[in-house]
Formats: structure tokens, sequence, C-alpha cells
């Protein structure tokens, strides 16, 4: 009788090789598919392994020596940028400054304590062609750059720095759907949400401004300053059109971007020393 | 088939340094994203086992995956590919079905058939690869129009590939 049931069992058992065997080649490719859309599903949550980004060292070294090949072809671009990017700082020297106070908003000095420090980095791969597009720029945590650190460039805001190795980080672009930045109108106080609709690399998107905001085209948009991670004011493009649905209560307003985001080659990483103390006071406001 | 492996591997490294380097960076109105490293699946012996067709497209699409920082999105496109590559095989064999010792080529076995071959799992790729990317419908008309014209480049560079192919056959 038990002699009988341990035939069957391993009858069955061998059976069930056989069938697995038989059919490896759908099972292979299940398995498979389900690995990609593991992956695929943990690449949304923050936190994911960060070995496989672009920021990782193999890639961020294939990137980093074609660019170091391409570079030589730009150099005439690229020192017409350093040299505006050069005046932009020059403009920003309190000696250059007599009667606007709109610039100190960038540097931020009071009782000798500097809020925001800034460090150039230069950009090695970049996207505007998808619906998610980062840019992997080639400093890395030894140079100091951390997770959600804000990055500029001297035409304006670039994105968002995601994942950060010992020498290089990747960035999420603003041309990214699943980023939106909290922005306003300059010298009007009016804030919103400014995203991208994936559509063209030139425009994105502010919404949430209320109906009785006073809005022209040709506006500046910039930074609200409000989310720690950029200081307020700096530009991130013009107002290109002002839209109304019937019955919102909400602007849509579609943006020229002062980026040109085909054309970066040199970007600033922005770290806001006094972020931590921020976010901690900000924490106790849960409810 | 030994013998051909070399040849193979460098293929790989070659359309996968085409496609990070040269083709992800054609910004051609936005809309057009040519994949055109799936040549190397279309390239693959008809005796390649099923097993190993599996586990290539899976490291090719992780490969495109890692220098393009999409996790998972172009091995699960590429997988699906290779599974329907057999029973796609299968179904437009021609009449005296394939002879030992040639390969899927427009060289071996025309045009028509090479065509049929190429248009059925460029847009098995690309159908998947683009709505995992947009991740909904409600971009439904724009994704279309994305896939319509990112098929047509990688096929005009498919084929532009097989000419090559051709000629070098005849010249032995």
């Amino acid at each position: 009788m038990v002699f009988v049931f341990y035939e069957t069992i391993e009858n069955s058992m061998r059976n069930f090789l056989l069938f697995i065997f038989r059919n490896h080649f759908t099972f292979l490719f299940l398995i498979l598919e389900i690995v990609s859309f593991y992956l695929l599903v943990n690449f949304n949550s923050y936190h994911r392994a960060s070995w496989i980004s672009s920021s990782n060292k193999i890639s961020g070294n294939v990137y980093q020596s074609y660019s170091n090949a391409t570079q030589y072809l730009m150099l005439q671009q690229i020192n017409e940028e350093l040299a505006k990017e050069n005046a932009y700082l020059r403009s920003q020297m309190p000696a250059s400054f007599k009667d606007s106070k709109d610039y100190f908003s960038l540097v931020y000095d009071s009782l000798n304590k500097r809020q925001y420090t800034y460090r150039s980095a230069k950009v090695i791969n970049n996207s505007v062609n998808k619906h998610f597009n980062y840019l992997t720029i080639n400093k890395g945590s030894y140079n100091g750059i951390k997770k959600e650190m804000g990055v500029i460039s001297a035409k304006g805001v670039v994105g968002i720095v995601k994942d950060v190795t010992l020498h290089y980080s990747s960035v999420i672009s603003l041309l990214n759907t699943r980023l939106s930045i909290s922005a306003k109108l300059k010298g009007k106080g009016f804030f919103g949400a400014l995203g991208w609709d994936g559509k063209d690399y030139r425009y994105a998107w502010l919404n949430e401004i209320p109906v009785h905001a006073p809005v022209t085209v040709g506006d500046l948009v910039v930074t609200s300053g409000y989310s720690a991670i950029f200081p307020e004011g700096i530009l991130i493009g013009t107002v290109e059109e002002v839209e109304k649905d019937k019955g919102e209560s909400f602007f849509r307003i579609k943006v020229k971007l002062s980026v040109d985001f085909k054309d970066l080659s040199f970007v600033e990483v922005i770290s806001n020393n006094m972020r931590d103390e921020q976010l901690e006071l900000e924490s106790t406001n849960n409810d | 088939m030994i013998n051909r492996l070399p040849g193979y591997i460098l293929s790989f490294f070659l359309l996968v340094l085409l496609q990070i380097l040269v083709f992800n960076n054609i910004q051609f109105s936005g809309y057009v994203n040519p994949y055109v490293y799936i040549l190397f699946i279309f390239m693959l012996p008809f005796e390649t086992p099923g097993y190993l067709l599996l586990i290539l497209a899976f490291i090719l699409g992780l490969t495109i995956d890692l220098f393009s920082n999409t996790p998972g999105m172009h091995s699960f496109a590429t997988v699906l590919m290779a599974f329907v590559r057999p029973s796609l095989l299968r179904a437009i064999a021609p009449r005296d079905d394939y002879q030992p010792g040639t390969t899927p080529s427009m060289h071996d076995y025309g045009f028509g058939w090479y065509f049929k071959y190429t248009v059925v799992l460029t847009l098995v790729h690309h159908i998947t690869l683009f709505f995992i990317e947009v991740y909904d419908f409600s971009y439904f008309f724009s994704t279309l129009w994305r896939i319509i014209s990112s098929s047509i480049f990688t096929l005009i560079f498919v084929f532009i590939a097989q000419l090559f192919v051709f000629k070098k056959n005849k010249r032995r």
C-alpha cells in the first residue's frame, strides 16, 4: 500500500518535470517577462536599486568617453556659453547691484550664512524625445551631490537629481511627465504647479493659477521657492498662451521654457544648506 | 554555426553602440525613435534553440535599458518579440520549408518573405515598448503615431543593413 503510494508520487513528480521540460520555452518566456515586469514596476518607486540606472559605472564611463570625443566639435559653442555664464555670474556680484534688489533673492545672505551653494557639472547624456526624459551629469556624491538637489543652467531650471553614484548623477529632466515643480508669476505672487505634457520639448504647462490673477502673454514664470529644492525666483520661462476652460476656476497657461533642452552642456547643481531644517519643521505640520 | 559566432558577438555590440550613441539621439520632430537593435534578433539563425533566443533577447533588452534609464522596458518588449519569432517563422515558411545553411535574410528568402517577417516582429516590439513607455491609454493617438513613424524608420534601417549583407554574400 505504502509502496504504491510512493510510486504514484514519483510518477506525478516525473510527469510534472516532463511537463515543464516539454514547455520550457513558454516557462522561460514567462519567467523572463516576470523579471522584466518586476524591474519595470520597481522603477516607479523612488527607492529602486540604482545599479541599473545610467549613473552606474559602466554606462557612465561609456557616455563620458563619448562626450569627451564629441566635445571638440562643440568647443566654439561651449565657449560662447561659458562666456555668457561668466557674464551672468558677474551680474550677480554685489558690486553690480545698485537699485535692483531682485537678483539678491538668488543668494540669501543673512547673518553671513549662505543658504544656497552652487556646483557646476557637465551634462554627458540627455534626451528630449521620450515621455520620461533623464540627464546624466559627471559629478556625484564624491563632489557633494545628493538626491533631490535642484539643477539649473545659465538660462533656467533644468531638473532635480534622482540617483547619485560616486562620480555620476542622473537627473529627472523638467521634460519628464512624472516631474512637477512649484512655480509662480514673477512679481505677482500667484503660484501653481508646472509640468510637461510629453509633447513639445519647448513648452510646459502651468496649472492652478486662479482666474482672477492678472496674467498677460510674456510674463515671466519663476520658481516659487516653496519646495526647499530651488531658491525663489529662478527663471523657468515666459507665458506663451493663456487658456481658460468654461466653468473652470483656474487658468491653463502654456509656458515657453527658457532652457533649450536640446542644447545643454553645462549645468549647476544647487544645494540648500537649510533644507533639512525646513523639512524638519514642516514635518511637524502633519495632522 | 560555431565559425559564425564571432560575427554575432560583434554585431551585438555594434548594434547596441549604434542604438545608444546614434539612434537614441535622433530627434526628428519629437516622434521618431527608431529602435534598430532588434535587428540582432532578426539575424539569429533558424536553428537557434528557443531558450537561447529568449535569453539573448533578455540580455539585449537589458543592455539597452541600462543605457537609457528604463529598467525592464526594452527587455520586456524584446523578450515578447523573441517569443513570437518561432511561431511566426512557422506561419510564413516557404512551400519547401527553410533550407539548412541559410539564414533569415532578404538574400536567401526574397523581399516579400523578409518584409512580412520584419514588419510583424517590429510592430510587436514597438507597440509593446511605446505603450509600456506611456503607461496608460490616454495618449492613444499620439502613441500610435509614434509607433508608426518609428517602425518605418527602424524598418528602413533594417532593409539598408540587408543590402550590405546581400553584397557581401555575392562577393563570396
